[in-house]
């Protein structure tokens, strides 16, 4: 053990990491600086407790008066119907979109076509394109819909890309090796494979639809949404609680039987 | 495409499926050549075994002949067309006379046997009747006999990935005799298989294809296998021919010339 020599003593483990500690001291300037910028203090932190305090307390009771029950069942049915609407046409257009994005089964300038309008579908948040939907065809269920259509494309159609991307070439090898034409081996080679994790997107895509399609309608694309909105515009806040508690609950149906759909097509 | 044809007696009927393989050359990389002027000639019947250390080029040979692998030179005469200058729903067309067995099988694992068996009529069916799985009855009668031709009719329903080697290696060759061809090609359908299994594989694949008088070309490591079934033996080293002739022709000597080297024969 003696042998070992002692350290020189100018050798250090752990020197300090000068490009670092400036990095952090600057970032946290910047917080301070953008929080005074934004108005963001502590005194309107607690004001704001204040305010959430009487707001809640005037959501309590959840209104279940009748005509309003009628308001909340109409603006749910129209909301469900946008969420179906919008995942099956999604899937549909999805499914070719989401192929011919597919690097190893479709030629090189198709897929970058295909892959730059998946990019621009997923530019902007669903709000943002049910607001441009809402400019163009007016308020209503309509524009919620094609709002929501674009948004599942976007996602739907990237992750089947994705999917075909990762399959097994060798089987598709084989159904092609038959003299198969292009889309039979699609059907019978590549659609197998995939099929699974198309459907368990799919089923995400409408439990993602479900709670958009609320959203979508507080900027006038119709649902639930336009009635939250209103009930918010005339203070109705123990409405407005009845309309949440709904909406979460059918988010949670939805997403169990989005799970249980993933699961038995596993 | 005319669904209905009927199919050819398989009996010997006259026509010529000889293969004429003229200076063919195979680059995967420009200037590395892994096929360097190939040329046989393989007669209208019997199994012909190609025998060679791995890397040699087998592979590459059998398949530049039904275009999985496009040849950078050369030509391949079939049934009075050039293959290697095939393109497009010709090229299908031709494919769909050429049955493949691979060495990994190559199942499409979620379809169930019989449907992996049917996708060697996908040549000769529209695509919506791959879609909607309405084969033609004659079909499916077909590929019920040749199930249990290989001794799989127990097994028709199930899928695929639920079967062990052996007997997704005689699903394999199913979905080739479902082709009606008139080439089957075999690349090393052995090679994943135990030695019994590959005797088996080996003795089904001669028997069918030799009752059916269908010339098959087979890639395999295994110099006895070959011995054993092929009625020809080419020898390749470094993508050429060096060995040609019967097996009662195949000496050490020529071992030694095929896979170099020296001891390992003892």
């Amino acid at each position: 053990m003696s042998d070992i020599p002692a350290p020189a003593p100018t050798r250090v483990a752990f020197p300090p990491n000068w490009p670092m500690r400036i990095g952090f001291a600057v970032l946290a300037l910047y917080i301070v600086y953008a929080s005074t910028i934004l108005d963001i203090t502590w005194t309107r932190f607690i004001a704001g407790f204040g305010h959430a305090e009487r707001f809640l307390s005037r959501m309590f009771p959840p209104d279940f008066t009748p005509d309003k029950l009628a308001l909340l069942q109409s603006g749910m049915i129209e909301s469900l119907q946008i969420a179906v609407l919008a995942t099956i046409f999604g899937v549909a257009l999805s499914l070719p979109l989401g192929l011919a994005a597919a690097r190893n089964l479709c030629p090189a300038p198709l897929a970058w076509t295909s892959r730059t309008l998946i990019a621009l579908f997923r530019t902007f948040h669903p709000v943002i394109v049910a607001i441009l939907f809402v400019k163009a065809v007016g308020f209503g269920a309509l524009a919620g819909v094609l709002a929501l259509i674009i948004a599942s494309m976007g996602f739907l159609s990237k992750l089947i890309g994705e999917a075909v991307e990762e399959m097994s070439m060798k089987q598709m090898e084989a159904v092609r090796a038959t003299g198969a034409p292009f889309l039979s081996v699609v059907v019978m080679g590549v659609m197998p494979q995939v099929l699974p994790r198309f459907i368990g997107f799919s089923a995400y895509q409408l439990d993602s639809n479900l709670r958009n399609s609320a959203l979508v309608g507080l900027v006038g694309g119709g649902g639930i949404g336009a009635t939250l909105f209103t009930a918010f515009q005339r203070f109705d806040y123990d409405f407005v609680l009845t309309i949440v508690l709904t909406i979460i609950a059918i988010v949670m149906v939805g997403e169990i039987l989005s799970g249980w759909v993933r699961r038995l097509f596993q | 495409m005319d669904a209905k044809a009927p199919f050819k007696p398989a009996a010997a009927d006259g026509i010529d499926r000889s293969l004429v393989i003229r200076h063919l050359r195979k680059e995967y990389r420009s200037g590395i050549a892994v096929l360097k002027d190939v040329s046989l000639t393989f007669e209208g019947r019997g199994m012909t075994a190609i025998i060679g250390p791995s890397g040699t080029g087998k592979s590459t040979l059998v398949r530049c002949i039904n275009r999985l692998v496009d040849p950078t030179a050369g030509e391949m005469l079939f049934m009075g067309q050039d293959l290697a200058k095939l393109r497009g729903s010709a090229l299908r067309m031709a494919r769909r006379r050429i049955g493949m067995v691979f060495q990994e099988y190559n199942l499409v694992e979620r379809l169930t046997v019989i449907e992996n068996v049917l996708c060697g009529r996908l040549g000769y069916l529209p695509v919506w009747r791959a879609w909607m799985r309405k084969f033609p009855p004659g079909d499916i009668d077909r590929a019920f006999r040749l199930l249990d031709a290989v001794g799989l009719g127990d097994f028709s329903n199930i899928r695929a990935d639920q079967l062990s080697g052996g007997q997704r290696q005689r699903v394999g060759i199913a979905r080739a005799l479902m082709q009606d061809p008139d080439l089957i090609l075999a690349d090393e359908p052995t090679s994943s298989l135990d030695p019994k299994t590959s005797v088996e594989i080996m003795e089904l694949i001669a028997r069918r294809a030799g009752e059916r008088d269908i010339p098959v070309i087979v890639n395999i490591h295994n110099v006895e296998l070959a011995r054993r079934y092929a009625d020809r033996i080419v020898g390749m080293a470094k993508g050429e021919v060096v060995f040609d002739g019967p097996p009662s022709a195949l000496e050490d000597s020529h071992l030694l010339t095929i896979y170099g080297g020296e001891g390992w024969l003892e």
